[in-house]
């Protein structure tokens, strides 16, 4: 449950600093909205991890009084902005894979955990529905657009495997009903990536140089700065309250 | 003891922050009142995940009610069944026109760049040649729209379903 909190928390925190900072006044309004869309769903999965947990600490003790290696989001959301291709890239990566995550996981055996992907699901098609627009119009778009897009996916391409890590303890979730079936996520995945990069006439890189760790608490040097930014008011001001 | 009509009645008077002329009751935020115990539980549904104005309606709910004269209430959040624009009601709608807001179609848009976005007629002249500007406007539950006609831009409450 941490995984997924974290996965909203960070990119709705990287999205946030583009508030004010959008390419265009539509696209800064759009990238806040899904932020902000975001960090209502961090606010709902990790206050329940929290209450699950047991041990008194709600979605705000979880998401600004943790030690870097405590979180567990993807390495993918934690790079940097960039260019507005590399956030469009990195948004569509990330959406593609939560569209179908939220549709299975309103079967899940635990009911605040449907209830939350129900509520999501609603949000993340949204999400889905621009980037997969903005790639392909980047793609298919201008010289330079083109080599920009494609420049960034060559870029965040190695990220993009870490997104089905697995291990025990999903295994164990799935066994019990919690999480659903995931066996499929990636051929889904898969499938909404290719035919959108061959709609937006960029490809996928051809190494197979990857990258892991996010899921596990080991983080690119990039994560320091979005915690010390996201930490600040609580560390410099213990217990405040807004 | 009060009834739970007279409740509903008082929530009435509670406006949504972002758009004050929608209680709310129109807005189908509010699921349920009832009475427990000791305590009235008033039960709300979020619109968006990460809607700001939750907080403060939760907050204004109480105030309402305090100044009513019920000193104990909780206000509960409930995600499932997600809220759904279908929970709109007719007067809320009329009022959202009324106040330059076009209340959503019934149709999900499925467009951001390329299909045909839905046809949204204008609050000000009722034109139906209007434009999309952005799917995403002003709150998370808005798209930016523009009037062809009357060159009024506008705000469309985005159908959610």
């Amino acid at each position: 449950m941490l995984r997924l909190g974290d996965d909203s928390l960070i990119l709705g925190q990287r999205l946030g600093e583009l508030c004010g900072h959008g390419p265009i006044l539509e696209e800064d309004i759009a990238l806040t909205n899904i932020a902000l869309d975001l960090i209502g769903q961090a606010t709902s999965i990790l206050n329940y991890a929290g209450e699950v947990e047991g041990a008194g600490r709600d979605g705000d003790k979880l998401a600004f009084l943790r030690f870097e290696r405590e979180y567990t989001n993807l390495l993918l959301l934690e790079q940097p902005n960039g260019d507005f291709a590399d956030t469009i890239i990195r948004q569509f990566l990330f959406d593609a894979y939560r569209k179908p995550l939220f549709e299975r996981l309103i079967n899940s055996s635990d009911s605040q955990l449907s209830a939350i992907a129900e509520k999501s699901l609603k949000e993340t098609k949204y999400h889905l529905r621009h980037t997969s627009e903005w790639v392909i119009r980047l793609g298919d778009g201008t010289e330079e657009s083109h080599q920009r897009i494609q420049k960034a996916l060559d870029n965040l391409w190695r990220y993009a495997d870490e997104i089905f890590f697995s291990d025990s303890v999903d295994e164990e979730l799935t066994k019990s009903g919690i999480l659903p079936d995931l066996s499929d996520l990636r051929s889904i995945w898969e499938q909404t990536v290719k035919s959108i990069f061959t709609e937006a006439t960029i490809s996928i890189p051809s190494n197979n140089w990857k990258f892991e760790g996010g899921r596990k608490g080991r983080h690119s040097e990039h994560m320091g700065y979005i915690l010390s930014d996201l930490q600040y008011m609580q560390r410099a001001y213990p217990n405040m309250e807004w | 003891m009060v009834t739970k009509d007279q409740i509903w009645e008082w929530l009435e008077e509670v406006s949504d922050p972002e758009i004050p002329v929608l209680s709310v009751v129109d807005l189908g935020v509010v699921r349920d009142a009832s009475f427990e115990e000791n305590y009235w539980s008033i039960t709300i549904t979020p619109t968006y995940s990460g809607c700001p104005a939750m907080q403060v309606m939760e907050y204004d709910i109480k105030a309402k009610l305090k100044e009513k004269g019920i000193e104990y209430v909780k206000v509960r959040t409930v995600l499932s069944p997600a809220w759904t624009t279908d929970w709109l009601s007719d007067k809320g709608k009329f009022k959202l026109r009324e106040y330059g807001i076009a209340p959503p179609e019934n149709e999900v848009d499925k467009s951001v760049l390329f299909a045909e976005p839905t046809m949204v007629p204008c609050p000000k002249c009722n034109s139906r040649n209007t434009r999309m500007v952005s799917q995403f406007g002003s709150t998370a539950c808005k798209a930016h729209y523009q009037c062809n006609e009357c060159q009024e831009p506008f705000d469309y409450f985005k159908c959610l379903k």
